[in-house]
């Protein structure tokens, strides 16, 4: 039998390895969720169609636009925002410190979602060739700090990660 | 601050004939939901509105790919990424795993389905280039019963299908011929491509048997043209002779229009450009 989902719609999830219940709208989308409800604002919104790669967050471990993703779709399954990168002592996440590292942004809006949007790659191909970084990260866009040293910290990164 | 959606409820189907019924009753009030990538950007951007969701992803196997009767079988929930490294494509269909592997961005597909790529019938579509010089079939499921069409018959325009109330695309059947070889490539400065071009050549004993040949991106709607196709037969340096005329007869056909991307005239070129290096790539 279908059954119909309305609001208040109960939302189990688990955002950063924390399991999450929360009541929202079936309209709610997973950045509005993220960054209102849940008030982690390292998820960003820029383009809000899908096409610059701000709001990239991982749904077990695949990266999805959470500006155009319903919160629904999340039920059951693991989120991953840049906030649940870093270990809980507070030590960065090797692509964060390479990034620093290799100057890879300067305002920093695009830089969570670069981010992630590595992570994935390096999560399922460790030995990705820089052709297939390039790919991945094609529909992230960063405005000012060019993507040369981006690419450098991801390479930086992968480097110490196989080790 | 992101553009909240209108309120909606959403559907969980068991089965396709289940969410068949639903969608008839909701009529414009109702809509099929799959991957979300078109559908939720519409309802952002064009402020298209539906207060009922039918979420077709509850309903099991809709997405499986399989081998049936000398045809790949696609079930249309497959996402571009299943269908990218799917063993079954790369094996009998290469061509449409390495277009799917360049579809959009890793995002949209890892969430967008083939199905909804072609029931949304965005004229920028890559897969409806390809499937269409593969002789592609859809398989529909409406309240009333089910049945077939070529897909030139169910992509109608702009936006528009075949599709009637209630109906919905179960899956997509392409044939499989041993002798065929096929090729996509595509021109793109933005989010969106501004030229698809596919061909598709049954070559043997020196000479094209039959071939297929279709633009999507630079048209209104993908479209193939079989006077562009008839000069692409024979053998093969007469038939190489005649890709220039086969280039501007799918041109004119093609209706091209100037816009942010390109003219029409620079579209034009990149049509005779591109075919000569897909007929150099296939022969």
């Amino acid at each position: 039998m279908s059954t119909r989902i309305e609001a208040p719609y109960l939302l189990r999830t688990a955002v950063n390895g924390r399991p999450i219940e929360l009541e929202i709208e079936p309209r709610e989308t997973l950045v509005e969720v993220l960054r209102e409800r849940l008030r982690l604002t390292g998820t960003r919104v820029s383009c809000d169609v899908q096409v610059c790669g701000a709001c990239t967050v991982l749904v077990d471990g695949l990266p999805v636009s959470a500006c155009t993703y319903l919160a629904y779709e999340a039920r059951g399954r693991r989120v991953l925002t840049i906030e649940g990168l870093a270990s809980s002592l507070g030590e960065l996440h090797p692509l964060q410190q390479a990034f620093v590292d290799e100057y890879a942004f300067q305002c920093g809006f695009c830089t969570p979602g670069m981010i992630l949007a590595a992570h994935a790659l390096l999560e399922e191909r460790p030995e990705a060739t820089r052709e297939e970084i390039i790919a991945a990260l094609e529909g992230n866009l960063c405005r000012c700090t060019g993507y040369k040293p981006i690419l450098a910290a991801v390479e930086k990164a992968q480097a110490l990660l196989r080790r | 601050m992101p553009t909240a959606l209108t309120r909606f409820t959403i559907d969980r189907p068991d089965t396709l004939a289940e969410a068949a019924c639903l969608l008839r009753d909701y009529g414009e009030a109702g809509r099929a939901y799959a991957g979300g990538t078109e559908l939720l950007l519409a309802m952002k951007q064009a402020g298209l509105r539906y207060e009922h969701l039918v979420d077709l992803k509850t309903v099991p196997g809709l997405d499986r790919v399989e081998l049936q009767n000398g045809r790949l079988r696609i079930g249309a929930l497959a996402t571009h990424r299943d269908l990218e490294r799917h063993p079954l494509v790369l094996e009998h269909l290469p061509a449409l795993a390495n277009l799917e592997s360049r579809v959009a961005n890793p995002r949209v597909r890892a969430s967008g389905t083939l199905g909804g790529n072609l029931c949304f019938a965005e004229p920028r579509s890559d897969p409806a280039v390809l499937l269409l010089c593969l002789d592609a079939r859809v398989a529909l499921v409406g309240p009333d019963g089910r049945r077939e069409l070529s897909l030139d018959e169910f992509i109608l325009g702009p936006y528009e299908t075949a599709l009637q109330p209630g109906e919905l695309l179960e899956a997509v059947l392409i044939p499989l011929s041993p002798g065929r070889r096929a090729a996509y490539v595509k021109e793109q400065q933005r989010e969106r491509p501004m030229l698809g071009l596919g061909l598709a050549l049954e070559v043997s004993d020196g000479r094209v048997g039959s071939a297929r040949l279709a633009v999507g991106s630079a048209s209104p709607t993908p479209l193939r043209s079989a006077e562009a196709e008839a000069l692409l037969a024979g053998p093969l340096p007469e038939a190489r002779g005649r890709l220039p005329r086969a280039a501007e007869t799918l041109a004119d056909a093609a209706e091209l229009l100037d816009d942010l991307d390109a003219s029409a005239e620079y579209k034009r070129h990149l049509v005779g450009v591109h075919l000569e290096r897909l007929w150099e790539q296939l022969t």
